[in-house]
């Protein structure tokens, strides 16, 4: 395997509504600053891969004027994949694995305000059945964490501390949107938002965009003083019909986690991308972290969630604590799809 | 029990989703100019060729813009062209009309307009210049200018916008 480290991020902050830039505009000063701390110009990156969706757009081929944000003439070798910019990431991976590229800029945006996210989440289901019930992305989660609370896997308590722990550590992130000091006993006697969901298990709807750097070898190490090397990356997915799968756990977390072997090592820092309480529980289980990990320095998805962004942000969160030298093993992850369909995780080492 | 045995040949799934659309921090800019019939466009810091419209970034070099702007006259030449005989469900105009691009001078990327000329004298390299319609029916829109005629002045040498075909 190839040398491929992690050697600059950027993202924006994370927004309920950006009120007037529209979504390109949001991703061209994030690829800009990127650019700027590294001194590259776009023709300088081999290899260009972004992620975002022309549903939050509502145009289709949106994708295409994010490259006014990269410089695209001459031309670039440029990929675009329907998905959180996380999975850009691994397609540039794998590019560069290949011997294709030495250099890579990923990016991942959307301006999920324009629509009704939860909605808009409905197509992702399988169009026969699922997706003309119209069922919406919270309600889905709800059903999940009912699973989860009847079977008494998780506790509405446990769920409250997750909140509790993201938002306060988000306090230290410039760049979340809810943070703050909170109390479980408090966020308990919340109303249910669709129960047995309240709004603090819920990741906010953010617009918002993010950017990360790839090098091989020594073009690394001239980039960056201590890459944050990719050690292992993979992504699972499950069925999508939700009756065949087991929502109660993360099957797809834990065969990636093996296969990108998070277990060969102590694991400093852990970044996850899961959007509701509930699942990051299940996502801390199936990657098998325990006391010694801090989980979510950041804040993680539910202190911001800016949608085809959120999981590619997870990795730049990680890999900056790599470069801080404040850890030395990380692990990030990414999910798609209702209830944590398909799972992408990335283990980082200094 | 019936033994119905027809395959399923049709499912109907209508999707209908509702976006509240915003123009953007730079077509908003071009839009409240031409609401006042100002054609404002942007200048690359690096090479400094004009946009117009603007997007927000030199899309040559990824490089943003700052909010300055840079207004244009009205004038420009027509870099090609169409003639339209082909009735479009969107388009309500009288056929044959003349699908134009034009080149406003000063500016280095092409308006998509229309422009109104005798079929046989339409050209590339025809210098035009904008009509635009009654200044009390003017909004945020393309629309205010209502299309390009000629000037009557000599072609532009092709060198001139030669890039832009």
């Amino acid at each position: 395997m190839r040398e491929i480290g992690v050697v600059g991020f950027a993202q924006s902050p994370s927004l309920r509504r950006e009120p007037d830039r529209n979504e390109v505009e949001i991703l061209i000063p994030v690829i800009h600053e990127l650019k700027q701390s590294l001194s590259l110009a776009g023709r300088q990156f081999d290899f260009v891969c972004s992620g975002s969706s022309d549903y939050l757009a509502g145009q289709a081929f949106a994708f295409v004027s994010g490259l006014d944000a990269v410089g695209a003439w001459p031309p670039v070798c440029e990929s675009h994949v329907e998905m959180d910019g996380a999975w850009a990431l691994y397609e540039a991976w794998v590019k560069m694995q290949m011997g294709y590229a030495d250099t890579a800029l990923v990016y991942g945006f959307g301006k999920p305000s324009m629509g009704d996210l939860p909605i808009t989440m409905a197509l992702q289901l399988d169009p026969y059945v699922s997706t003309p019930l119209w069922p919406d992305s919270v309600s889905l989660a709800a059903l999940q964490a009912r699973l989860l609370l009847d079977g008494g896997l998780v506790s509405e308590r446990e769920m409250a501390e997750r909140a509790v722990r993201d938002r306060g550590h988000a306090q230290s992130n410039p760049f979340a949107q809810v943070k703050g000091d909170f109390e479980v006993a408090k966020l308990l006697s919340e109303p249910h938002l669709v129960s047995p969901l309240r709004k603090h298990d819920c990741a906010p709807i953010s617009d918002g965009a993010s950017a990360v750097v790839l090098a091989a070898g020594d073009r690394a190490r001239e980039l960056c003083k201590r890459p944050a090397w990719i050690r292992g990356i993979s992504h699972i997915v499950e069925p999508q019909d939700l009756g065949v799968r087991d929502l109660t756990r993360s099957r797809s977390t834990e065969m990636a986690a093996a296969r990108a072997g998070v277990w060969r090592g102590p694991v400093d820092v852990a970044e996850l991308s899961a959007p509701f309480t509930h699942q990051e529980i299940l996502v801390e289980r199936a990657l098998g972290l325990g006391a010694k990990t801090t989980v979510n320095p950041s804040g993680g998805a539910l202190a911001g969630n800016p949608m085809m962004a959120v999981g590619l942000s997870r990795i730049g969160e990680a890999a900056r604590r790599i470069w801080d030298g404040s850890a030395g093993r990380a692990v990030a992850h990414a999910t798609s799809g209702p209830c944590l369909q398909q799972n992408l995780v990335c283990v980082l080492e200094g | 029990m019936s033994e119905a045995k027809e395959p399923v040949e049709l499912l109907r799934t209508p999707v209908e989703l509702a976006y509240t659309y915003s123009a953007g921090q730079s077509a908003s800019r071009f839009l409240r100019g031409i609401a006042v019939g100002k054609l404002l466009g942007q200048k690359c810091p690096v090479d400094g060729r004009v946009y117009f419209p603007s997007r927000g970034s030199c899309p040559q070099h990824g490089m943003p813009f700052t909010g300055e702007t840079l207004e244009l006259t009205d004038k420009g030449t027509l870099v090609t062209y169409a003639i339209v005989r082909v009735p479009s469900e969107n388009i309500p105009l009288e056929l044959p009309y003349i699908s134009a691009q034009v080149l406003l001078d000063g500016a280095d990327t092409v308006l998509m307009h229309l422009l109104k000329a005798k079929l046989e004298d339409v050209h590339m390299g025809m210098r035009v210049k904008a009509t635009w319609r009654p200044r009390s029916e003017w909004t945020t829109s393309v629309g205010n200018i209502l299309y390009f005629e000629a000037t009557g002045e000599p072609d532009a040498l092709y060198e001139s916008y030669k890039e832009h075909i």
